[in-house]
């Protein structure tokens, strides 16, 4: 069978569930006629037509306030907000109005709605797009924040999201834009589980995105010093799956988790408070690898600093475990 | 010139929608909320509704008017000054009273209060705490209105026509010809600010031009003005030619909200408003269309008897049990 690219992933998750179900609505920024400025959706609106996918004014707040008002009258509107930065000007709608809907109404109704973005550094796109703005939504009750880190489950978590009957931020990173992978087993992936995607006994790697590649490749090289790291694809932000995380640290007793943020009001801190408050007699050793507390630089040497890789996933690995590096 | 007056008049009369037997009941519905902010102000003043509380009093021939324009299928967005766009669309007063007071029976359950009512049901698509949050989800409901033939209503302030969520949306309804009417209450406050402190060009209304759209500036505390320029506006939006802002024109009977005393009125600007009160307009004007002293008597008794049934069912029912109406984050 041939592989799958992430962004025919995400088109081909789109164009499904806009055939499957006419309520669907899909709509953004030069997503339509110009198919979206990571190329991840031409030709949709050329096959659905201009009520199903269109383009709209560059107007964030617009846009997800009119997803908002869509979404709980009747259409099951998907968006994009080109880059996950943009995601400040929209925020108002999506926590004040999408989150708190179904609750507050008394479930008189919820919210079909997903927000498209692509987000994270590594691209040379500078400060202002490059974030990944999955944790500044966490926090907030209502919200799905959901993310994959290969074309697989990009494909069925997007249709997932879609058919989730509430609103659901969905993080696409554009360092995975080009890789290509296995296509799905499954129509659908489940929202809110985490994926063991590598497994081991010496040590739980945990990341997200494209921190599960760099992962895997610290993993493949700690593998060569005789460790076996079992990764962890978290893939959901909120609901947190910590379940499946205390299950790996029982086994491995280790925990390193890999962060694209600084560590402060990370997904990773949150995690690590879970797993001390329900694991802790599993656990011998926990951390974080982040980014450091700076916003992105754009210079190539200061970004290759700023983010950590694989290399520097195992080195840290090494580091802590006292294991000498390959000579 | 008197006989192609009394001609027009008549022609109006006899429109569907015209007659003196429904402006009375536009009028119980204006006593209505009336009745309904003073009870809600005597309950908070008892400690019976919490927290806070925006009141309407003053403004009611706005959501009375334009709610007349539309059909129970159609959608409105209002504000957390809110009641009167509720009462108006048609909730149960006894429900959103309940909702006040924070009771199981609420519209809500109790989980929203005062600010944040939703009344799917009767179109009600949400009260925003969220200054200009009404605009916004108008303008969404009528992407779902455009499939379905339906208008979609957006109420908000004059502080609103500030706010990023007014200038993005107007735009948009414009370019997609969207069915949707944008309804200023400008009461000439923001808060405690004077509006035309902080708010430049003068009119509101004037700004839809910038848009391409039609706009009004209309006497809000006329309720035949109100509903004239309303049936125009859904009547353009229904037949497929857009949006159109009405700035209509009013003025709020207590402060903005209830730590509020309203202290930065001058005192004559007050007195001058409320003698354009518009209940007392639209009685009177019911009473120079001939209708009766005795059918405006009977109107009143039955809107006041309904809304003392309303509070006294609503403070007899019970507050929400943690236990049991708890709720969950996400539909499942």
């Amino acid at each position: 069978m041939s592989e799958l690219e992430f962004r025919q992933a995400i088109r081909d998750a789109l164009d499904e569930e806009i055939e499957r179900d006419t309520a669907v609505v899909f709509f953004g920024e030069d997503v339509a006629a110009a198919g979206g400025v990571f190329m991840t959706t031409p030709g949709l609106q050329e096959k659905h037509g201009s009520d199903r996918v269109f383009d709209t004014p560059i107007s964030e707040l617009a846009m997800a306030g009119a997803a908002f008002g869509a979404a709980v009258t009747g259409l099951r509107p998907v968006i994009e907000i080109m880059f996950g930065d943009f995601m400040g000007l929209a925020m108002d709608s999506l926590v004040n109005q999408s989150a708190k809907f179904w609750y507050v109404s008394n479930e008189q109704a919820s919210v079909p709605l997903v927000v498209r973005s692509a987000v994270g550094a590594g691209g040379r796109f500078g400060a202002m797009h490059s974030q990944i703005h999955g944790t500044w939504f966490q926090g907030i009750p209502g919200l799905k924040i959901v993310g994959p880190s290969n074309p697989a489950d990009a494909k069925g978590l997007l249709k997932s999201a879609i058919r989730d009957d509430n609103p659901v931020i969905f993080l696409e990173h554009k360092r995975l834009y080009s890789m290509k992978g296995p296509p799905p087993t499954e129509e659908t992936v489940r929202l809110g589980k985490a994926a063991v995607a590598r497994e081991g006994s010496d040590i739980t790697i945990v990341s997200a995105l494209r921190g599960v590649r760099d992962s895997l490749e610290a993993a493949e090289q700690l593998a060569d010093d005789g460790i076996d790291a079992e990764v962890i694809d978290i893939r959901s932000l909120r609901p947190l799956d910590h379940e499946t995380v205390l299950e790996s640290v029982a086994k491995t007793n280790r925990v390193l988790m890999l962060e694209e943020a600084p560590r402060v009001g990370g997904w990773a801190g949150n995690l690590l408070g879970i797993l001390t408050a329900e694991g802790l007699h599993d656990l011998d050793d926990a951390w974080i690898v982040a980014t450091q507390d700076t916003p992105a630089p754009y210079s190539p040497t200061l970004e290759d600093a700023w983010l950590a890789g694989g290399r520097e996933v195992a080195s840290a690995v090494r580091e802590r475990l006292g294991v000498a590096a390959p000579s | 010139m008197a006989e192609t007056q009394t001609e027009r008049a008549r022609e109006r009369r006899e429109k569907p929608g015209e007659s003196p037997a429904e402006y009375l009941e536009r009028y119980g519905r204006m006593r209505l909320i009336r009745r309904f902010e003073q009870e809600i102000h005597r309950l908070f003043l008892k400690g019976e509704v919490h927290g806070t509380t925006h009141l309407s009093a003053g403004q009611e021939a706005v959501p009375v008017g334009v709610c007349s324009a539309l059909e129970p299928d159609d959608y409105v967005a209002g504000t957390y000054r809110g009641h009167g766009h509720a009462l108006a669309k048609g909730t149960d007063p006894e429900a959103l009273a309940a909702e006040m007071l924070g009771r199981v029976t609420g519209v809500c359950g109790g989980r929203a209060g005062s600010m944040n009512v939703v009344d799917l049901e009767n179109g009600l698509v949400g009260c925003f705490g969220i200054v200009g949050g009404s605009i916004a989800a108008a303008t969404g409901a009528a992407l779902s209105a455009q499939r379905q033939g339906g208008v979609a209503v957006a109420f908000f302030g004059d502080g609103a026509s500030n706010q990023g969520y007014f200038h993005e949306c107007l735009n948009w309804a414009q370019v997609f010809a969207l069915p949707v009417v944008y309804v200023c209450e400008n009461n000439f406050y923001g808060e405690f600010t004077p509006m035309a402190s902080v708010t430049a060009g003068g009119e509101i209304g004037i700004r839809a031009a910038s848009f391409g759209m039609p706009s009004r500036v209309v006497d809000g505390n006329d309720l035949w003005a109100v509903r004239e320029a309303a049936v125009e506006a859904v009547d353009r939006a229904r037949g497929g030619d857009g949006p159109t802002l009405l700035e209509c024109q009013t003025y709020r009977h207590y402060g903005h909200s209830k730590s509020d005393p309203a202290k930065y009125r001058p005192h004559d600007e007050v007195e001058r408003w409320l003698a354009r009160d518009p209940v007392d307009l639209a009685r009177g004007r019911l009473l120079e269309l001939g209708v009766g002293d005795d059918d405006l008597a009977a109107k009143e008794a039955e809107i006041d008897a309904q809304m003392n049934r309303a509070v006294e069912g609503a403070l007899a029912a019970p507050y929400p049990d943690p236990h049991l109406n708890s709720g969950t984050e996400f539909k499942e």
